[in-house]
């Protein structure tokens, strides 16, 4: 575990990505394949099963230990995560370590499993053992590979550019050969890393996404407005619906596998001729319905493994199809987006001719419109809402379908979020790079009797110097302390950005609303000019 | 919780006050007279008629406070006669000229530790454990998960670091005073020779060090590094508040670190935005703190700065020590980079 123990320390000890990537490049090309199978996966995020709670640990450590309970408490407090303060706590035992030396895949195959399916005072030795045999700064990686909660900062594209500039590849095969799952196993990293052959075996794999960038204002106003597909951004999940020889898939973006939880979308598939890959989105809507209904009701349905028939009837799911990746068994990825499109209405076309009575608008196309004037864009956009949509998708129609986020042929033109001005009521310290400075928010508006009542919770969309002076503020008007939690002084005005909002029974005030983040620091106004729930009903009420 | 009245020592709203020596022990605000334990700025602070403290720290007192202020210079063990008081100064091993000082007086005897530490290091003279009946100690880094190194390991750690990038510079940010000179002491010890640059506040304080005999790498100022010239291999010393500044412009693709006892928690070096840190500080970890306890023989302990709360307790319930928080303006919760000493 030596190297990959170094490999991390590397990688959390510089920003540079050029840095990051040859010491990326320099274990791949030394490691052995079970190894590098086994660094693959932690990397990229794919392996991140929790042996042994953090909870569990910290039992441990005490028990090794002897520190009260407090104390542990006090040190989590200022370390901000489990595995690292037991780390650093059994570090003050200062012991001699064996030094023995095992492989990565040793430990992740073997050595961890083992620890996990001990139980009582016998695990206890057993991973105090473990400590004991490893040298101090292996500490936190043994307890966060124990945990499942591995971590470090390199995005999967980085990771896999190292990797296929190590085996000599090039960087989208292995994006691709590298999508729906990967189990390390060194037979399975040889596979990953061997030499592209014609028609590859990739039978069971989704495409990787290509992604949109956030237009900014005037980036396009130079291209003709004709060469654009408009298309609304639904709020839904993005998938890809795949027919192939080996069965029917439906992959989420995050590359996991959603057949069991959407049986009427693998349905669907079924009906698709055999080679066909759809890109479009997961969304529930009623089969006469002109819009979709709301992501809380697609909520409903994810992470279900068996929806029952009344959910499913409840909230039914469709596949707004907006591209056509695979058609007759071949990948038309580089064909221009309007051909592709094209391919896409016809085989739309022929399911609703065939099935289109048993299963109504279970295939959707995702609609397209086109754009005369680039001054009538932000109006089109504007009606994103009445279609229960998050806003624009503007497609270049000659492009190509590429890996990942690459800039220049994909924007996404979201809707301005609602907004409404909150104040501060309650703050808790933040983890990782957080400890110990207050970023967690709570917000409150103003009810009809003069009371402030809790409506968001916020995390992000201060800037490093405001979180610092808002830090040092909330330090000092403390007026109560709940364990980690500080309420204080309801003074601080806040505007807060949303994407939707909900009645909801199960929040205090009697709305949810979705992604809250804070988009200003209203110092200029008093606490008692802040919006009230009735102005946040107001705001429900006029959206559709 | 506040000192009874009565004690040889009270806190008043200018900080620790002992009556039988008309003396203040590091005020925070102007008063007749200072006692000072060392010349770190929230130790030190300017307006006081005279001050008393450490010989070898006079040329930064004079270059922080003002080159003009009355200051009476003492040497370590020396005993002082103040008023109706005895008063000493003892090596805290904190940097260049820092001082505990235990004050004696109707047969009491206090000793206010300042900030120290116990681990050695070649640019100052070494912690001298001190017997009081009342301790006054610094809990800057009180809890366990603070453990630290030799600095000669954490040199070695940062020598490496540096040669392992012979194609770019290597900027390596401390605090000005104490934490740069150590570390530099170190690398001497390790054998370099080579000049290392510094930044202005770093080279500002190099004087006095130079003068007490220091050794350490030779050094220049980096204003005398002339535009254009190519800083490949070079080590660049700069403080806290410099990271990312204009200033540092040239460095932006240098390798960077920070060399501090917080940075032995990785959430804490993240947050700042380093590359690399190395846990080399110039306070004492917890079991130098509960060392220090133990060697004052003290039967009544108060702890100042940071985590007073949590070694108060640690004190009073496991190692059986009469122990309590002292509240005052000891910089309740200080973490910025610009508010921490060493």
């Amino acid at each position: 575990m030596q190297a990959f123990a170094a490999l991390f320390h590397q990688l959390d000890g510089t920003g540079s990505t050029s840095a990051k990537l040859e010491a990326l490049q320099a274990y791949f090309r030394s490691a052995t394949p079970a190894d590098a199978a086994w660094a693959l996966a932690l990397l990229l995020g794919k392996r991140r099963r929790r042996l042994i709670t953090g909870r569990r640990l910290r039992e441990i450590c005490l028990a090794g230990t002897a520190l009260p309970e407090w104390l542990f408490e006090a040190c989590h407090a200022q370390v901000g995560d489990s595995a690292e303060t037991v780390a650093l706590l059994w570090q003050q035992r200062a012991e001699a370590h064996s030094g023995l030396e095992e492989s990565l895949a040793q430990w992740m195959d073997v050595r961890l499993p083992q620890l996990a399916s001990l139980e009582g005072e016998e695990q206890a030795e057993a991973v105090q053992a473990c400590w004991r045999s490893l040298p101090a700064d292996h500490l936190l990686l043994l307890n966060k590979l124990l945990s499942g909660g591995f971590r470090v900062g390199v995005s999967t594209g980085l990771v896999t550019r190292a990797l296929a500039q190590s085996a000599d590849l090039d960087e989208a095969l292995v994006a691709h050969r590298l999508m729906g799952g990967f189990t390390p196993s060194g037979a399975a990293f040889a596979e990953l890393t061997a030499i592209a052959t014609e028609n590859e075996g990739l039978s069971a794999r989704p495409y990787p996404f290509f992604l949109a960038s956030p237009l900014e204002p005037g980036q396009l106003e130079h291209t003709p407005p004709t060469s654009w597909q408009l298309e609304w951004k639904w709020d839904g999940i993005r998938g890809q619906l795949i027919n192939r020889a080996g069965g029917c898939s439906l992959w989420s973006r995050g590359e996991e596998l959603i057949n069991e939880a959407f049986p009427e979308l693998i349905a669907l598939a079924e009906q698709l001729p055999q080679g066909t890959a759809l890109d479009g989105e997961v969304i529930v809507w009623h089969g006469d319905a002109e819009t979709p209904e709301s992501f809380a009701s697609l909520q409903r349905r994810l992470g279900r493994k068996a929806p029952s028939r009344s959910l499913q009837r409840d909230c039914p799911a469709a596949f707004v199809a907006y591209d056509l990746l695979e058609h007759e068994g071949s990948d038309l990825r580089e064909i221009p987006l309007h051909k592709r499109r094209k391919r896409l209405e016809e085989l739309q076309r022929s399911w609703v001719e065939t099935h289109g009575s048993e299963g109504t608008g279970r295939l959707r196309l995702s609609a397209t419109q086109r754009l005369r004037r680039w001054a009538d864009l932000d109006g089109l956009r504007d009606q994103a809402r009445a279609q229960r949509a998050e806003g624009l998708m503007l497609k270049a129609l000659e492009s190509p379908y590429l890996v990942g986020r690459k800039r220049g042929f994909w924007w996404k033109h979201k809707l301005e979020p609602l907004r409404l001005d909150a104040v501060l009521l309650y703050a808790q310290a933040g983890s990782g790079k957080r400890a110990n400075l207050y970023t967690d928010y709570s917000f409150g508006l103003w009810n009809g009797e003069g009371e402030l009542v809790t409506f968001a919770k916020a995390y992000s969309g201060l800037d490093n110097t405001e979180i610092r002076e808002l830090d040092r503020w909330i330090r000092a008007h403390t007026t109560e302390r709940f364990g980690p939690v500080r309420a204080v002084e309801p003074l601080q005005v806040f505007e807060l950005a949303f994407e939707g909002i909900q009645p909801s029974k199960r929040h205090k005030c009697g709305f949810a609303v979705r992604f809250p983040r804070i988009s200003r620091w209203r110092s200029d106004k008093p606490a008692g000019e802040a919006d009230s729930l009735d102005s946040a009903r107001a705001l429900m009420e006029q959206l559709p | 919780m506040p000192l009874a009245p009565g004690g040889l020592l009270q806190l008043t709203p200018e900080g620790l006050y002992c009556p039988a020596a008309c003396a203040w022990i590091d005020p925070w605000r102007p008063v007749p007279r200072a006692l000072i334990t060392h010349a770190h700025a929230d130790h030190a602070r300017p307006g006081c008629g005279e001050y008393w403290a450490i010989g070898a720290s006079e040329g930064i007192l004079r270059e922080r406070l003002g080159a003009e202020i009355k200051l009476l210079p003492v040497d370590y063990g020396q005993l002082h006669r103040i008023g109706d008081a005895r008063v000493s100064f003892h090596s805290a091993g904190h940097v260049l000229g820092s001082a505990q000082i235990r004050l004696e007086a109707g047969g009491e005897s206090w000793l206010v530790s300042g900030d120290y530490k116990r681990c050695a290091d070649p640019s100052c003279a070494p912690f001298e454990p001190v017997q009081a009946d009342v301790l006054i100690s610094e809990a800057t880094f009180g809890l366990p998960i603070y453990r630290w190194q030799s600095g000669a390991e954490i040199a070695t750690e940062i020598l490496e670091w540096w040669r392992s990038a012979p194609d770019r510079p290597s900027v390596l940010f401390c605090y000005a005073f104490g934490k740069a000179q150590r570390v530099l002491a170190e690398l001497h010890r390790l054998g370099v020779s080579d000049e290392v640059l510094l930044h202005g506040a770093v080279d500002r304080l190099m004087g006095p060090y130079r003068e007490a005999g220091v050794a350490m790498p030779p050094t220049r100022p980096l204003a005398q590094i002339e535009r254009g010239v190519d800083l490949a291999g070079r080590l660049l010393i700069a403080p806290p508040a410099a990271h990312r500044s204009r200033g540092l412009g040239r460095f932006a693709k240098a390798e960077n670190g920070f060399v501090s006892g917080w940075m032995a928690v990785r959430g804490a070096r993240r947050r700042r935005g380093y590359g690399r840190g190395f846990v080399m500080s110039d306070h004492a970890d917890w079991a130098g703190l509960l060392q220090s306890v133990k060697d004052s023989q003290a039967q009544q302990v108060y702890v100042t700065h940071g985590q007073s709360n949590v070694l108060a307790r640690y004190l009073q319930e496991v190692e059986g020590v009469s122990a309590e928080p002292l509240e005052g303006s000891f910089e309740a919760e200080r973490f910025d980079d610009e508010q921490e000493p060493s």
